[in-house]
């Protein structure tokens, strides 16, 4: 199945029902779908086999991903805060494709590539028909075409099909479920899995869509309150910007809000906790997914979540910290590094099989298994009750005198400090120890201005008391900002090579890798 | 009529129109217990739904034989029972999950 039919079926039950409202307008689903024909009938002429998009999010989104899959070609979403050369690259690898990008970058990529706007001034006039179908119909062919932020190497691309997303927005999504009021502000950039998926389950549920193109957390707020927002999605950096802005301004809330669903790095359970209590009407998802998985693969839903925070018994009110159970029709395992099942609650690699999952690259064989599993390079455990714990990407575990620690447990112990607003905690090589651990701290102004042995010996003196010497960060590296993706995910090895023996004493910059700071996102 | 995913079709007896979600192969599949037509094709006039076959599909519910074999998805609801082969085919009864896109 061709992921134009999501579209095609609701312009032909709900033609009329606004899609998306962007800076230009409304766009129904009827009208959407006209564009969706245009842009394919376009990228057909151009004797494209891919649509490189390279653009903050807006009406152009769904067009291109739609009119992409119109043609049978690929849409292909790209980073458009990399640096020139990076996108270029990228851009190379691609086949045949055609460049849809933002003004300031449509130089730098060369031919043939177009602005968003020219191109969408483009389409209003080409004659490509306002019915349905027909599409190229071959469910094996590349429908997306993804490169991963790059947190543990250089980027690949992941390819999913139109069979892997079909499977996941029929699997997952009721066919026109939303309600005619219900909206999602969509922050999750078009070059993020979140991003594409929220784009095909909205339109194939019904739900509006709200893009909000830059991201800080005022915007978001302002267009949470007054866009009729009933919906969205964040990852964990937005999140706790948002809870910040609110704590700083006890007046703001978002009455209209009933869902927030947070994934994409894993969450401070601090943060977690604090939101619970500020939006106490929203019901909480937690989605685990990867971009090779189509997005998500387990959800801890809301119910879930407020048993958690009211359960006086340990077992259940961890369950905060995990990601909940696998969606029908996914299975995951846990296994040891020799590919054996491991016992319940033991910590190993997770894998994951099912029909939306890809674990196809650009240019290289099927990355899955013969039984069809995928090893996703994240290490976690399963409790007794089917619960997922994800304890972060295998290379992060810090292995220490042959013991394995997790840098999420510390990490959090140390967000519980109030003198800390950021941290990562990473292993760096110890003669002694093989591996030993590390801090890289932002302040509050609660710590900030203080003497480094000093705090030094504060944090390590907290984490102490908490878990233990084994699990004390020996060393604390203060710093202004952490490196991240932008999904924010802290970038690692950025980190480590900082932090690392001769790497000592040189600043951690947040723009080292990615110019991701601040307002980005 | 040889079904397959992404094969939309309308029924005879009514408005319902459906797309096939799952499953392939020749089959005989009726609404109201006259067999659909491809969207888009001519409709009979005049055909009436055959008795005992009454009953409605209704709108975004998914329908699924025993074996689970095939997986017909209403996109437009109407009168007349689902079935295949002569089997009629069930409300396949997810559970709601939440939004997490």
């Amino acid at each position: 199945m061709n992921i134009a039919i999501l579209l095609d079926l609701m312009a032909d039950s709900f033609g009329d029902r606004t899609a998306i409202t962007d800076d230009r307008g409304s766009v129904s689903y009827a009208d959407l779908r006209a564009l969706a024909r245009a842009a394919g009938a376009d990228l057909a002429t151009a004797g494209s086999a891919t649509l490189a998009f390279a653009d903050v999010c807006s009406v152009a989104v769904p067009t291109a991903l739609f009119g992409a899959a119109w043609a049978g070609a690929a849409y292909a979403p790209l980073n458009f805060r990399l640096p020139a050369e990076s996108l270029k690259a990228q851009v190379g690898r691609l086949d045949t494709p055609l460049t849809v990008a933002s003004e300031g970058l449509t130089p730098a990529l060369g031919t043939p590539a177009v602005s968003t706007s020219e191109w969408q001034d483009r389409l209003e006039r080409v004659e490509a028909g306002t019915d349905g179908g027909p599409y190229v119909d071959d469910p094996g062919n590349p429908a997306v075409i993804l490169f991963t932020s790059g947190s543990s190497g250089s980027p690949k691309a992941a390819v999913l099909t139109h069979d892997n997303l079909c499977s996941y927005v029929m699997d997952t999504v009721e066919f026109a479920g939303a309600g005619e009021d219900e909206g999602l502000l969509l922050a999750a950039p078009p070059f993020h899995i979140a991003g594409v998926a929220a784009v095909l389950t909205s339109v194939y549920s019904g739900r509006r869509i709200l893009p909000l193109p830059a991201f800080t957390p005022e915007a978001w707020l302002e267009k949470a309150r007054t866009g009729g927002v009933t919906h969205a999605f964040v990852v964990p950096t937005m999140l706790a910007r948002i809870v910040q802005c609110m704590d700083a301004d006890p007046g703001l809330s978002v009455p209209t809000l009933r869902a927030i669903s947070y994934g994409g790095a894993r969450m401070a359970a601090p943060v977690l906790e604090r939101a619970l209590e500020l939006f106490p009407e929203a019901q909480f998802v937690n989605a685990y997914g990867l971009t090779e998985t189509s997005s998500t693969i387990a959800v801890l839903g809301p119910e879930e979540h407020r048993e958690a925070l009211a359960s006086g018994d340990p077992e259940v009110r961890r369950r905060l910290a995990s990601v909940g159970r696998p969606l029908p029709g996914v299975e995951i395992a846990i296994v040891s590094d020799s590919g054996a099942a491991v016992e319940v609650g033991t910590r190993g690699f997770i894998r994951v099989r099912g029909a939306q999952v890809g674990g196809r690259y650009l240019d290289s064989a099927s990355s899955l298994d013969d039984g069809g599993w995928l090893v996703t390079g994240d290490v976690g455990s399963i409790d007794g009750s089917g619960y997922l714990y994800v304890e972060g990407r295998a290379d992060d575990v810090i292995i220490r005198g042959g013991e394995n620690l997790s840098p999420s447990e510390i990490e959090d112990t140390l967000l519980r400090h109030p003198g800390v607003a950021a941290v990562a905690v990473v292993g760096v090589p110890d003669a002694e120890w093989g591996e030993s651990v590390a801090a890289a701290v932002v302040l509050t102004p609660t710590l900030a201005g203080r003497p480094e042995d000093e705090i030094s010996d504060e944090l390590a003196g907290w984490v102490r008391g908490h878990l233990g010497s084994l699990k004390t960060p020996g060393r604390y590296v203060i710093c202004d900002d952490l490196p991240l993706t932008g999904s924010g995910k802290v970038l690692r090895r950025v980190v480590r090579d900082r932090l690392a023996p001769d790497g000592a004493g040189a600043p951690i910059s947040p723009g080292s890798v990615e110019p991701m700071k601040g307002e980005a996102l | 009529m040889i079904l397959k995913p992404g094969l939309r079709l309308r029924s005879q007896v009514g408005e319902t129109e459906m797309v096939v979600i799952k499953g392939s192969g020749d089959h005989e599949l009726a609404c109201g217990g006259v067999a659909v037509v491809p969207l888009g094709e001519p409709v009979a006039e005049g055909v009436e739904m055959a008795s005992g076959q009454d009953g409605a599909a209704l709108m975004g519910k998914r329908y699924t034989d025993a074996a689970d074999s095939v997986e017909i998805l209403c996109t437009k609801p109407g009168p007349g029972a689902l079935s295949l082969d002569g089997q009629p085919l069930e409300v396949k009864s997810a559970k709601a999950l939440p939004a997490s896109d």
